[in-house]
């Protein structure tokens, strides 16, 4: 793990590789130049809501690629630990006066700048070999899943989490969610159901969360298929969407794990893949097609993959058109509504969830204030700046406790955990769901 | 460069975690948004508490350092851009508290990085109203606002920030205290200074706390809608407007080229061929702002408009101010670099301006869409260019200077809002004159007799 700073010390740089970076980073020219620094991110990026320093907003983080393509800065791992200050919750992309496509910007500019600076030696354990073998993946998670009892003590917390005294050092006062005691796929196995009543068949892809740590959540969307006669198709050794290795500049494995997946799914036939991950099916729909190392089938079946990625919120409201009946959402329980960052800002979603909790007739919508900010996971910035994350994500619990809410919904597992953790850190009630979990409840 | 033992004297004054020497912090407050070329300061210093501000001054006299306060970093005249190498940057981002909002006597006191959206929201919660609303404000600060003497939509009617600064608090060169003005309404007591202090760019002192003027909000509103043929009627319907004594909140106008940039990123059927839009508001009482509203959807009609829409509701309002709301966005998209200057000409000359502007754009072969505040001459001509293109900036920059002497010649002034900072320093003089600028640097002296406030801003420090 980083730890926050980037562990790989600097070897010295020659010139001469300086320069191949700079040049490299020149490619990014036309899309560094859209940023007409007006500085109007300041009002939407979460990191630098907390610190208040420039090097932490948009445009800074931007002037520094800049500067470090004109070599004006030659201290490349300044600048790698600035990009790694951002959550990617695309805050800045959706808002910016310019258009400046700031994702872009800044999930190039880190690869090309790890490929300089080379991965952390634990983060390349990860990419290159555990997630792109979903076998071992599952195989090691089978494995720790009954022992983690001995490392991890349950703390009895509503939302399911668990404290870790041996790993404190490692990763401080996480709480991190219990592994279900068997993973989806080991449980469901391989699934290829034909169209039902709706006529339609989808590809799920319940994403790594999905499968391995938030398993009933996935159920309940496979129930919801069921309920609307959609026939599914899940092959069982689904790998990694591959987001991870993508915002850490790892392109290598980020191109393993999109190959991978789109031979998978080349072998079904369906006419959406659903997930209930807004990161993967933001991924799948904007990033397996510009994958590395692609065959011209592979990438031509990607685009047509892309087209055909839907998050399972949207797929329900705008495909099988589910509509909340007259004067929905009196119930009793009250539920309030996260908008995960990549849903909202990336996906453009946020009126379908919210249709789907009032499907269920015994809750109630209660409004978070800041609904829209980030929950501070951001995915690996969750683990390299788990100070910020925690300071975002605590500024997100009390949000959600002032709701006065018992239940806290949202449409992206991530999210899930990073709320679960900041709840049971401050020994809250609040519940945590996904907006299906809540609807596949309504259904008998 | 900061060394370390100054660095460690003003550790020893905001902190450790306040102060940034790193050659990539420096570079992240070398900048601001204005066009201009960068200069990395020596260090950063971000006191957490005003009463820092006095040592910090007081630290830089000794030392010589010359000091740039920096709010959000968001003009457009290069009034944050460090002077010198050895420039300590003061930033005021941490001093964001509202100490009061006063409803009973109208007034709010505030410190200087405190964020203006959020502040008058805070405001309008109280049921009360700021008024001054320049474009920026969802992240300039207070402190800037005042420095600057920002403007926004609203200025015809309700003035600009100097009309709303009762009073002041300040550092001055000495690191002592300085209060001015009152929270009285009316103050007669001594010096006014804080009118002197308002559009100083940060020239003459440290401000570290503002007293601002709060009004009763309007209680309605009324928006509306109107195409020209050209710019001279539309023109001619701002001149019959206050003629026929109303006053809108905002009256806007965007020219041809304006109007086909904005049709270009959203696509909201704009006619193409319209030469201008005005975007008129009266705000007030209920029943007069329905009277103002008769009169000016008359006045439009009668000076030539082609089309003039009212707005029923608020859905209808924000589609109403669509166009405009975009403005901005949409020239920024067209072109990798967009230069947004502030020349400000009497009312009656804006056609003669637009006109004068077009012929620039074509003599000098660059591209320029204007839009800009009708009612109070205030033009926001736009130059989209790529400042990459040597040959394409060359052309800009003698754009750039023909544009100010066309608004000088036409009795305007070079900037409305943004100020003077480094950008439109050369051609103050032609504006004003010689003595002037020896009055001001004079004046200057005796606030800071060693030039050592972002001395190279406006005028420039000695010379
Ligand atoms: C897209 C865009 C739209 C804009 N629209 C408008 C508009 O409609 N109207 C308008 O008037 N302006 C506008 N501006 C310009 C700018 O936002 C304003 O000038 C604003 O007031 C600057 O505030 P700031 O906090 O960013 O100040 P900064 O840029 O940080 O500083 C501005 C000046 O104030 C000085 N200063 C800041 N704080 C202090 C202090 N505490 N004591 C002494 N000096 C200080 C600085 O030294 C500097 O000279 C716009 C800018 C952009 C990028
Ligand atoms: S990223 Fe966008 S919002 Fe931020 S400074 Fe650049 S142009 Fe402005
Ligand atoms: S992606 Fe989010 S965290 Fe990163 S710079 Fe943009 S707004 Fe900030
Ligand atoms: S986005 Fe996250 S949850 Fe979804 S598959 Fe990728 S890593 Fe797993």
């Amino acid at each position: 793990m980083d730890g926050g700073r980037l562990s790989i010390r600097h070897w010295g740089w020659s010139m001469n590789d300086l320069t191949r970076l700079a040049n490299s980073l020149m490619a990014l020219d036309d899309k560094l130049v859209s940023c007409m620094k007006c500085g109007f991110c300041q009002a939407f990026c979460p990191v630098f809501d907390e610190t208040g320093e420039e090097g932490d907003v948009t445009r800074g983080k931007i002037a520094l690629v800049e500067n470090l393509a004109h070599l004006v800065i030659q201290d490349p791992e300044a600048v790698y630990e600035r990009l790694s200050r951002c959550l990617l919750c695309g805050g800045c992309n959706f808002s910016c006066p310019a258009g400046a496509p700031t994702m872009e910007i800044f999930l190039e500019a880190r690869a090309i700048v790890v490929s300089y600076l080379g991965l952390s030696p634990i983060k390349k354990a990860i990419f290159r070999t555990l997630l792109p073998n979903p076998r071992l993946f599952s195989t090691l998670m089978k494995l720790s899943s009954p022992f983690q009892g001995l490392f991890i003590k349950k703390d009895n917390s509503p939302q399911n989490t668990a404290c870790v005294p041996m790993f404190k050092a490692f990763i401080g006062e996480r709480h991190i969610p219990m592994l279900s005691k068997k993973t989806l796929s080991a449980k469901v196995g391989t699934r290829d159901t034909p169209a039902g009543k709706s006529g339609l068949k989808v590809a799920f892809f319940p994403g790594c969360m999905g499968d391995k740590i938030y398993t009933d959540m996935a159920e309940a969307c496979l129930k919801v298929f069921e309920h609307h006669g959609v026939g599914v198709y899940m092959p069982d050794n689904q790998a990694c969407c591959g987001i991870p290795a993508l915002t850490s500049g790892d392109l290598k494995s980020f191109g393993k794990l999109s190959a991978y997946n789109l031979d998978l799914f080349a072998q079904g036939k369906f006419d959406y893949i659903v997930t209930p991950c807004s990161s993967c099916t933001a991924t799948i729909k904007e990033h397996w097609q510009n994958a590395e190392d692609l065959t011209s089938a592979q990438r031509a079946f990607a685009r047509t993959l892309g087209e055909k990625a839907m998050d399972i919120n949207a797929f329900l409201v705008d495909v099988l058109k589910v509509t909340p009946p007259e004067g929905a959402g009196q119930g009793k329980i009250k539920v309030t509504y996260h908008e995960s960052c990549h849903l909202m800002k990336s996906l453009r979603v946020s009126k379908q969830p919210k249709d789907i909790i009032k499907m269920n007739k015994d809750y109630q919508l209660v409004p978070m204030k800041e609904a829209d900010h980030c929950c501070g996971c951001g995915g690996t910035f969750t683990l390299t700046q788990p100070e910020l994350s925690a300071k975002i994500g605590q500024r997100k619990r009390d949000n959600i406790v002032a709701s006065g809410a018992e239940v806290v919904a949202m449409g992206c597992p991530a999210c899930m955990m990073q709320i679960s953790d900041m709840l049971a850190r401050n020994h809250d009630s609040v519940k945590v769901k996904h907006t299906i979990e809540i609807y596949a409840d309504s259904l008998s | 460069m900061l060394s370390d033992s100054l660095a460690k004297e003003f550790e020893a004054i905001v902190g450790k975690e306040n102060v940034f020497t790193s050659e990539a912090d420096r570079q992240n407050y070398a900048y601001d948004s204005c066009v201009w070329t960068p200069r990395i300061p020596g260090g950063v210093v971000r006191p957490t508490n005003t009463e820092q501000l006095g040592p910090i001054i007081n630290l830089c006299y000794k030392e010589g350092l010359p000091m740039t306060v920096r709010g959000a970093g968001t003009n457009l005249s290069g009034g944050t851009i460090p002077d010198t190498t050895d420039t300590i940057v003061i930033l005021t981002t941490a001093l964001n508290r509202i100490l009061e909002i006063n409803e009973e006597d109208l007034y709010a006191i505030v410190e200087p990085g405190v964020i203006t959206a959020p502040m008058a929201a805070k405001i309008a919660s109280k049921g009360l109203f700021y008024p001054p609303d320049p474009g920026s404000m969802s992240v300039s600060t207070i402190g800037g606002n005042v420095a600057e003497n920002s403007g926004g939509l609203r200025g015809l009617k309700y003035g600009t920030t100097k009309d709303y600064v009762m009073g002041m608090e300040v550092y001055a060169n000495t690191g002592d205290l300085v209060r001015c003005g009152s929270r009285c309404v009316k103050c007669a007591t001594g010096y006014a200074i804080s009118p002197l202090l308002v559009g100083s760019e940060g020239t003459l002192a440290v401000t570290s706390q503002v007293t601002l003027k709060l009004v009763p909000p309007p209680k309605a509103s009324k928006a509306m809608m109107a195409l020209f043929p050209d710019m001279q009627s539309a023109s001619k319907a701002v001149a019959a407007i206050i003629s026929a004594h109303v006053v809108p909140c905002t009256l806007e106008f965007l020219d041809h080229a304006t109007i086909n940039y904005v049709e270009d990123y959203v696509k909201i059927g704009l006619p193409r061929d319209a030469g201008a839009m005005l975007l008129v508001e009266v705000d007030g009482h209920p029943a007069q702002v329905e009277d103002d509203a008769v009169v000016v959807e008359k006045v439009l009609k009668d000076c030539g408009s082609t089309e003039v829409v009212v707005a029923k509701d608020a859905a209808q309002k924000k589609n109403i101010w669509e166009a405009r709301r975009v403005a901005i966005p949409a020239l920024a998209r067209a072109k990798p670099t967009f230069m947004m200057e502030d020349v400000t000409v009497p009312r009656s000359k804006i056609p003669a301006m637009i006109a004068g502007l077009e012929k620039i754009a074509k003599d000098r072969n660059v591209t320029i869409a204007t839009f800009g505040h009708a009612g109070d001459g205030n033009l926001h001509p736009g130059i989209l260019c790529d400042k990459r293109d040597k040959q394409e900036w060359a052309r800009v920059e003698l754009a750039v200077d023909d544009l100010f002497n066309l608004g000088l010649e036409l009795k305007g002034t070079l900037s409305g809002e943004h100020g003077i900072g480094l950008a439109k320093k050369q051609w103050l003089e032609q504006e004003t004159s010689r003595g002037s600028i020896m009055f001001s640097r004079r004046l200057r002296n005796a606030f800071d007799p060693k030039g050592l406030f972002n001395p190279e801003k406006i005028v420039g420090a000695r010379g």
